[in-house]
């Protein structure tokens, strides 16, 4: 059985360095950006049309993966509930000298609570980490699909993609 | 188990609770409901047994196309319990193979 | 006997983008449709669908449900809802019925967007309460607002599947797990995604052998299966579950236009027996068209696309669209997106 999202529903590794929507490390680091977990050659594209700095790229056809552009990319967020795949986050990598905010889509009810302690789930549903819901966002431009940014250790940020509340 | 909140659809619309009657026995329904979704709302599953081994047929498609949820209703037979809208004090009953016609008895 | 322009049976996404588009050119349009609600199963969409800004991408299906229904009110469409078409005959006349009352419908064109139907899977047991289509699950829960059980199965893991197990999350079901006899996932990967980093278990290579119960499903027993989806033997477990959702693909509905004696062909990918159609979405026969998934199994963007396509053309051929250029170029543009639409399939 091989490994990545076609085999385990998990982007893998090797999948998200070659995804033109995933920043390098090396950029994230500089300042806060979007992740864009985009793999497949969807016919997709309300991303590029939602991004008020024009820093996401379909183009045509468009089935072509988001590409984005970390000069331009400002890490607004604006981009992460317009995406029907919910396959965008946004990384603040220096969040505080010790811990980054990952922003991530969110239709679950209830609404984690701003302060609360929860458990980072990695891809896989696995608990990665304890964390805390920095803000909660909703506005209705995002049409239901709310932002929680959750702060927690720095070493995590790459693997946490979504929440579970204590 | 009914969903009252819902992170996308909101809060559940159906608010008006009304009686109906399952094999006698009164069962609370919501205004709004069909047949097959109050009776799965109290666990009922059981729609009708089929007219040879007699074994119990649930929901299967759910918009009225397979006819396995068919139900005798306020006498009718075969009705499609999936699509049909509960009323207040309609008599339901399981329905033992094809059901009779119990008007015109 | 009731006479109309253009008769279009199902108001799913298809027959109304297909009405819509007829009724702009002045056609006296009439939608016929068995169901007290129109939108077909868009209204249990409720997630955002992929696609094209141009078109709706990005918006949840209900929403569009809502903007196609508020365009056919405006546009004049006709609708006779909790009326069932049973019968076609060689004159374009429509047998319905409607609260017990037959009548008829004659039509100058008829366009049929009659949709799909689940598929099934038979195993042992799989008669039991308890056992359903997945889409009836989603209906379930997202119309009626119950949720078909306490510890979920979802066999299947195409678009349907991943789709309808989010969306029991949603509703704050337990999913135990997500089966499929093949060994990758059949549908859109982020799809999988969501449902895998909630924690829930796609089981790959594993089918389900048999449904365990008396009157209703208590569990089901699964097993491995090889490349060739043979059963391993001895590889069976059960897993305690009260539902089990069938996620096994939907069959086009073609009856009427067989009935109509349309020129069905078989295709597997689309999903089975389908009318043979031009690209005008012209079935063998002059007058009947077809639109939708009745055409073949596809995504609901793509029958709206379609449907338009038979709407307009519809119009052309009976007379009402003086500027061919204008329409042949709204034709030609829809053309171009349904293609890029259909450029990419997952498996």
């Amino acid at each position: 059985m091989g490994t990545g999202m076609r085999f385990n529903g998990c982007p893998s590794k090797n999948e998200l360095a070659s995804a033109p929507g995933v920043p390098s490390l090396e950029d994230l680091n500089r300042k806060p950006l979007a992740v864009i977990e985009c793999i497949e050659p969807i016919p997709c594209n309300p991303c590029e049309h939602a991004c008020p700095f024009q820093a996401i790229t379909v183009g045509d056809p468009i089935t072509n993966c988001p590409v984005l552009d970390p000069e331009k990319c400002t890490g607004c967020g604006t981009c992460i509930a317009c995406c029907p795949g919910l396959a965008i986050f946004v990384i603040d990598m220096n969040f505080t000298a010790a811990t980054a905010l990952v922003t991530m889509p969110y239709e679950l009810y209830p609404l984690p609570q701003e302060g609360a302690e929860i458990d980072c789930l990695g891809r896989g549903g696995n608990t990665v980490a304890k964390g805390r819901i920095h803000t909660v966002k909703t506005s209705e431009k995002f049409d239901k699909t709310a932002l929680v940014s959750i702060e927690l250790s720095k070493e995590f940020a790459m693997d946490v993609r979504n929440i579970r509340m204590c | 188990m009914r969903v009252v909140n819902h992170p996308i659809l909101g809060e559940d619309p159906k608010k008006r609770k009304i009686t109906i009657y399952i094999d006698n026995k009164p069962v609370e329904a919501m205004e709004g409901d069909t047949i097959a979704s109050a009776l799965w709302a109290n666990g009922i599953k059981a729609c009708r047994y089929t007219p040879k081994n007699q074994e119990p047929r649930g929901i299967f498609c759910c918009i009225g196309r397979c006819n396995d949820c068919i139900m005798t209703v306020d006498g009718i037979p075969n009705i499609r319990s999936c699509i049909t809208p509960v009323k207040d004090g309609m008599r339901i009953k399981t329905q033992k193979g094809n059901g009779t016609w119990e008007e015109l008895k | 006997m009731k006479n109309i322009d253009v008769a279009v049976v199902g108001a799913g996404p298809a027959g109304l983008s297909a009405a819509i588009e007829a009724a702009k050119y002045g056609v006296k349009t009439l939608v016929i449709d068995e169901n007290r609600q129109p939108g077909g199963q868009l209204f249990k969409q409720i997630h955002k669908f992929f696609g094209s800004q141009a078109q709706m991408a990005g918006i949840r299906g209900y929403e569009i449900g809502k903007k196609l229904l508020a365009s056919a009110q405006m546009h004049h469409v006709q609708m006779h809802l909790n009326t069932q078409v049973i019968g076609i005959d060689e004159t374009n006349t429509l047998a319905v019925i409607k609260d017990h009352h037959y009548s008829e419908i004659k039509a100058r064109k008829i366009i049929l967007c009659c949709g799909a139907a689940e598929k099934t899977l038979a195993f042992p047991g799989w008669t039991l309460p308890g056992i359903m289509g997945a889409g009836a699950a989603q209906t379930l829960v997202n119309i009626h607002r119950v949720l078909p059980g306490e510890k979920i199965l979802m066999v299947g893991s195409g678009n349907v599947g991943l789709i309808v197990t989010y969306h029991f999350l949603q509703a704050g079901a337990n999913v135990k797990a997500v089966i499929d006899a093949a060994h990758s996932i059949k549908g859109y990967g982020v799809h999988a995604a969501k449902i895998k980093r909630a924690g829930i278990p796609i089981m790959l290579g594993c089918t389900i052998n048999r449904a365990i119960g008396k009157k209703q499903v208590e569990k089901a027993e699964l097993i491995r299966v090889d490349e060739r989806f043979n059963k391993i033997p001895s590889t069976e477990i059960q897993m305690d579950v009260d539902t089990i959702c069938l996620a096994v693909g939907l069959s086009p509905s073609t009856e009427l236009a067989r009935m109509a004696g349309c020129k069905l062909y078989y295709d597997a990918k689309l999903g089975g027996y389908i009318p043979l159609i031009n690209q005008d979405m012209q079935t063998t026969l002059e007058d009947i068209y077809a639109a939708g998934d009745m055409t073949g199994i596809e995504e609901a963007s793509i029958a709206m696309e379609e449907g338009r396509i038979a709407g307009i053309s519809c119009a052309v051929g009976l007379g009402y669209c003086p500027d061919t250029a204008t329409s042949q170029r709204v034709v030609q543009n829809i053309r171009l997106n349904l293609s890029q639409l259909r450029s990419y399939k997952p498996n």
